[in-house]
């Protein structure tokens, strides 16, 4: 079982503070605030680095093409291999997966992973609505796209109509246990997310994802780099799934991807029960219904359940026992390349009793998820403390 | 290392294609599964590499996703470049023993933009990109920096063009007026849309899908420093450490498949890799004469594959670029024997 190969765990991580514009440093210079964060906290050098793997969503949002070619030096690559990941909105837990793979593989021992967005450079509404010859544009954003699923959603299970605005309300209280998160609302209160305005029906401004610049990344080594570390973060099981946007009877609600990626991943993992056995879920919601629907989808309750976890406060790290995206999620800070690598990196603190504030008390388990393109795209990983069963 | 082997290839180039990326493909992947006999749900992984700045759209590999028909769903990534380095990462999966067949392809379709000008967005975005130097133009500085420190000179570019087969003589070449002085049209790529796909397989899986597979026996790749005020343009370091790490001096290399879009590029690599200056095996894809953008790389590799099943060669080199003036590089070494 397991992600085969060879046993890989995270050792460091690094995040940059996120905000809707990060004016004081250049791309460069972001990139390498996270960066040199994560091998400061794995007490390495940049030349400890075997190999570096980027990832970031379309390079449309900055206008530059390409642009780990001229972030090398930030990035420490020079003279060594770097490999640049896009799988739409899933690209950070995809890059960190593609680099835990360099790991496994045996390839190399330590590998530097980034992932980042710096949105503040362009405009991401033209960024992703360049017209196209034979194509239907929606001209109406991913809230415009992901909202009539949503719906259905509700449609399907009877969800209570403020389940969306709990979630909402929750990620952003949680937000103010973790520094680094973009949206920070002391004052914000239940009501006030209720009452927000409505900008794709069901979805409020509220509940949705800020736009914002930042960097996450992770280092990440082999068996016997990880012995010598404090805490290191094990790679239990990573998985990826695609399927296409379009099909006839593709249930876009609970997308058969999902499913069997998730399946694969508590597989790999050996998990027979995920709710009982994992302690903390980084999920990747930019939505708020998502996080019912994906609490579905990956197997941590029913068909129909999900809502009702959300309901119940299951999912809040005060009193839950199944605490989700306890940084505030994507919900709070959406750097869009970043977001799933800051899942990822997220459920690797968590597991290293490193994540502060937000820390869930004795989390052994933890899951980080990232789903791209029309709900899609799909990479997961199980990290724990404990090196995996052989 | 787990042994891997290139088992099938198929690729199309034209200057001008009036089909879709995804009309491209489907023809081009379906081909390749049909040479294997393998269907989708055989493949263990579906690797590929484009680049939206070509499509004119963000996140366009996901439609180009639809010539795979990811139904049921893929175990699948995508990497922003040259279609090289996905077989790099698919090959990374095999090591990991989670894997024995795998699908790799990439494309490109600049045509309908100006490709030369596109690039210069790949500079540095604060001192470089500003002032909107084109490849040609780029090219020009390193190929001046070249002959004034007389590190090559321009007989030899003329015979490279010839090589290349952009002109028939050193004469032709040098009745040409220049393009991006002291680079002449013959020295500069003629950018081509196209694409490739291939099935890769481990050993055991190889033998039965391909009467001679092409085995990898080395793969690996490096970059550069991107900033102009500190980069040696007359050097490729890159290429010279990847070539060593892929072992490209551990035995004679029959043919080499060099993605060098510029006379002045195939000049370096020649000398950063220690290769005769010969001509080219597979004339019509050469890179100078058509350069398609995110393939060009997969398609060398295709192409040494290609000379290893139809017996040209042996032990094969294919080498692919990214990045302004050979900044990115890979280096794949391939034999027919089963070593």
């Amino acid at each position: 079982m397991g992600t085969g190969g060879e046993l890989a765990a995270v050792v460091g991580v690094g995040m940059t503070k996120f905000s809707a514009t990060r004016g004081d440093v250049s791309m460069p210079g972001l990139v390498r605030e996270a960066a040199q964060r994560a091998l400061e906290d794995a007490g390495m050098q940049w030349d400890d680095i075997d190999a570096v793997v980027m990832g970031k969503a379309p390079d449309f949002f900055e206008g530059v093409m390409m642009p780990e070619i001229f972030l090398s030096e930030a990035l420490g690559c020079v003279g060594k291999p770097m490999l640049r990941v896009h799988t739409a909105g899933s690209v950070g837990g995809s890059t960190a997966l593609v680099a835990a793979s360099l790991v496994h593989s045996g390839v190399h021992e330590r590998v530097l992973t980034v992932a980042w967005e710096k949105q503040s450079e362009s405009n991401a509404m033209w960024a992703l609505s360049l017209k196209q010859p034979f194509q239907v544009s929606i001209n109406a954003g991913a809230g415009g796209y992901f909202s009539p699923i949503i719906r259905q959603y509700m449609e399907v299970t009877q969800a209570p109509e403020l389940i969306g605005c709990m979630v909402a309300f929750k990620d952003r209280q949680h937000a103010l246990l973790n520094p680094y998160a973009h949206l920070h609302q002391p004052d914000l209160t239940f009501d006030q997310v209720v009452e927000s305005p409505m900008l794709w029906e069901p979805i409020r401004y509220s509940e949705t994802c800020p736009s914002s610049d930042g960097a996450a990344a992770m280092v990440i080594v082999n068996e016997a780099e990880a012995d010598k570390a404090e805490n290191p973060a094990w790679i239990h099981a990573g998985a990826m799934r695609s399927e296409a946007n379009n099909f006839p009877g593709r249930d876009e609600v609970n997308p058969l991807a999902s499913r069997e990626c998730a399946a694969d991943l508590w597989k790999q993992a050996g998990i027979t029960n995920p709710r009982e056995e994992i302690d903390v879920v980084e999920m990747y919601v930019p939505f708020s219904w998502y996080e019912p629907m994906w609490l579905e989808s990956l197997g941590f309750c029913e068909r129909g359940d999900g809502w009702k976890l959300v309901e119940s406060g299951v999912t809040h790290i005060e009193g839950g026992d199944l605490p989700v995206n306890c940084s505030g999620g994507v919900l709070s800070s959406n750097p869009i390349g970043a977001s799933g690598m800051i899942r990822f990196a997220e459920a690797a603190l968590q597991v290293r009793g490193m994540a502060g504030d937000h820390q869930v008390t004795g989390a052994k388990k933890a899951m980080g998820h990232a789903y791209g393109g029309g709900a899609q795209y799909f990479a997961m990983w199980v990290v724990g403390q404990d090196k995996p069963a052989a | 290392m787990r042994k891997v082997a290139i088992v099938a290839a198929a690729s199309r180039q034209e200057e001008k294609m009036l089909d879709t990326e995804v009309e491209m493909m489907i023809p081009l992947i379906s081909e390749v599964k049909a040479k294997t006999g393998l269907d989708q749900t055989e493949i263990g992984f579906t690797c590929s590499g484009s680049s939206d700045f070509l499509a004119g759209q963000a996140f366009s590999f996901v439609m180009t996703l639809d010539a795979v028909g990811p139904v049921p769903p893929i175990s699948e990534s995508h990497v922003e470049m040259d279609g090289a380095w996905a077989l790099y990462e698919t090959w990374v999966k095999f090591q990991m023993g989670i894997i024995d067949t795998a699908l790799v392809y990439s494309y490109g379709k600049p045509s309908p933009g100006s490709l030369q000008d596109v690039l210069s967005t790949q500079l540095d975005p604060y001192y470089v990109a500003p002032l909107w130097p084109d490849a040609h133009a780029v090219a020009g500085l390193q190929a001046r920096t070249l002959l004034e420190q007389g590190i090559i000179n321009v007989d030899q570019l003329a015979d490279c063009a010839v090589r290349a087969g952009t002109v028939e003589s050193r004469e032709e070449y040098f009745s040409q007026p220049m393009l991006s002085d002291p680079l002449r049209k013959a020295d500069c790529p003629t950018y081509a849309d196209g694409g490739v796909a291939m099935i890769l397989a481990a050993e055991g899986k190889a033998e039965e899908l391909c009467e001679k597979p092409a085995w990898i026996t080395g793969i690996d790749h490096r970059i550069d420093v991107h900033h102009f005020g500190v980069r040696d343009f007359t050097t490729v370091p890159s290429a010279r450490i990847a070539a060593e790490k892929a072992g490209v001096h551990d035995g004679p290399i029959d043919i080499a498949e060099l993605h060098a879009a510029y006379t002045t590029h195939d000049l370096l690599l020649r000398k950063e890799m220690g290769l005769p200056e010969t001509p080219n095996h597979s004339q019509r894809s050469y890179p100078i004469k058509a350069d398609t953008l995110m393939a060009s790389g997969l398609l060398r590799i295709a192409e040494a594959a290609r000379a290893i099943w139809e017996g040209d060669a042996n032990r094969a080199l294919a080498h692919a670029t990214a990045g302004p003036l050979l900044q990115q590089n890979l280096i794949c070494v391939l034999s027919g024997e089963d070593t």
